[in-house]
């Protein structure tokens, strides 16, 4: 049995480090409100985006010469993708989720013979995936110096990704990332962006007469690339409301499981001692009769 | 019968402004300015870096783009764009760093003609302002 003093410094150390959690939660809750803020006011944009392109992508009239970016390139041999994970950690299951998920599609793709190239957003998903696909990595980006989430970070991305595509190094692009749902749930996705996926057109096929200028394939062709960034920008916003959703449902429960510790050692701690008290009376007892 | 339609002007982070009784849009497309009145046809089109103005009972307000998409339907004109500004509470700052930027792409020597166009348009808004 661990002795009086080892007891006590166990207790203290568990209560600092229940501080340290409570305090992390703390940070993240507030952190969190903001970024669900932001990622409710980040929708209009892409929902407006998306109405748009499909509105465009009902009008285009030869699906032959239709833009790249929109058909795809008509083959699916290289998959790119594009893991978004956090660049901390002690956020809970949110990087190990996405991991996840994305494994399942690397094998799913490497078991047909596909070739796979990774592009990873942030240094977690880096960090996980390095030793199984490391050779698959092509790209690392972290936004580790941005404080806040701007879509000129998503755009960085978005360049990166149509750059790849212009020079026909894949054919087929996803992202993945953690969606915001509340604060215990985040749902691991995986979304293709290019081509883009536009199975939801049927619901939404409004026949509606637009007046172009200039002509439909050339916003077509202006508008896919923005599209992209902006899907992209969604995710990250969208992943750091998860991440932060995560953390704080992470740290709670450090912080609970930290306080059942902390009672658990002080019962053990305060039966040791009324063992020694016990242990000691017997003795002065035991002195005194034999006398 | 009321002149009036609403306006919708959204960037990536939030909603930047809407309104309901705008009764003229001037936008900065990409092959001249468009003015757009209450019952336009349904049109979409794309902005090229210019000055918005928005004429409204309340009075007229400007605003910087940088680039954009616009789209008008059944009386409801969304803008959408990746950078805008007051004109009111602009400064100066902002709009020479803006410049200095697009000047030092200008130099580039691998750009094509659209964008060359582009960053010309935007240089000389900006100094417009200036």
């Amino acid at each position: 049995m661990a002795s009086l003093d080892d007891l006590k410094k166990r207790i203290s150390s568990v209560k600092s480090t229940q501080k340290i959690t409570k305090a992390m939660k703390m940070v993240a809750a507030a952190k969190l409100r903001r970024a669900q803020e932001n990622a409710e006011k980040g929708r209009p944009y892409s929902d407006k985006m998306n109405n748009i392109i499909l509105n465009l992508s009902n009008g285009i009239s030869d699906i032959e010469n239709a833009p790249k970016l929109l058909s795809g390139t008509g083959e699916d041999k290289v998959h790119l993708c594009v893991v978004m994970t956090s660049d901390r950690g002690l956020c809970g299951g949110f990087n190990t989720n996405i991991i996840k998920k994305a494994k399942l599609y690397f094998q799913k793709i490497l078991d047909e013979g596909k070739t796979l190239k990774i592009i990873t957003v942030g240094t977690k998903g880096y960090d996980q995936l390095k030793r199984l696909y490391g050779d698959k990595i092509i790209e690392r980006i972290s936004f580790k110096e941005s404080k806040n989430i701007n879509y000129f970070d998503a755009d960085k991305v978005g360049k990166i990704v149509i750059e790849k595509f212009e020079k026909k190094e894949f054919d087929i692009c996803a992202i993945f990332y953690n969606q915001f749902k509340n604060v215990i749930t985040q749902i691991p996705k995986e979304q293709q962006i290019i081509p883009l996926n536009t199975s939801e057109k049927e619901e939404n096929s409004s026949e509606d007469n637009y007046e172009f200028e200039p002509e439909e394939d050339e916003i077509l062709s202006n508008l896919l690339p923005k599209n992209i960034s902006t899907q992209i920008f969604k995710a990250m916003l969208e992943n750091s409301a998860s991440e932060q959703g995560s953390r704080m449902s992470a740290m709670d429960n450090a912080t609970r499981n930290a306080g059942e510790m902390v009672d658990k050692l002080t019962i053990e701690y305060n039966r040791s001692r009324q063992a020694a008290i016990t242990k000691e009376l017997i003795e002065i007892i035991s002195g005194a009769e034999s006398l | 019968m009321s002149e009036e339609y609403s306006v919708e002007i959204v960037n990536p982070e939030k909603s930047f402004l809407s309104k309901n009784d705008v009764t003229e849009v001037v936008v900065p497309a990409f092959e001249g300015e468009i003015g757009i009145l209450k019952d336009h046809i349904s049109i979409i089109s794309f902005l090229k870096p210019g000055i918005i103005k928005i004429f409204s009972k309340s009075g007229e307000e400007s605003f910087y783009v940088n680039d954009g998409i616009i789209e008008f339907k059944d009386n409801n004109l969304s803008i959408l764009t990746s950078l805008i500004l007051n004109l009111k509470d602009i400064d100066k700052e902002k709009i020479s760093e803006i410049q200095k930027s697009a000047e030092e792409e200008l130099n580039k020597s691998d750009i094509n003609d659209q964008e060359k166009y582009l960053l010309d348009q935007k240089l000389e808004v900006l100094k417009s302002i200036n």
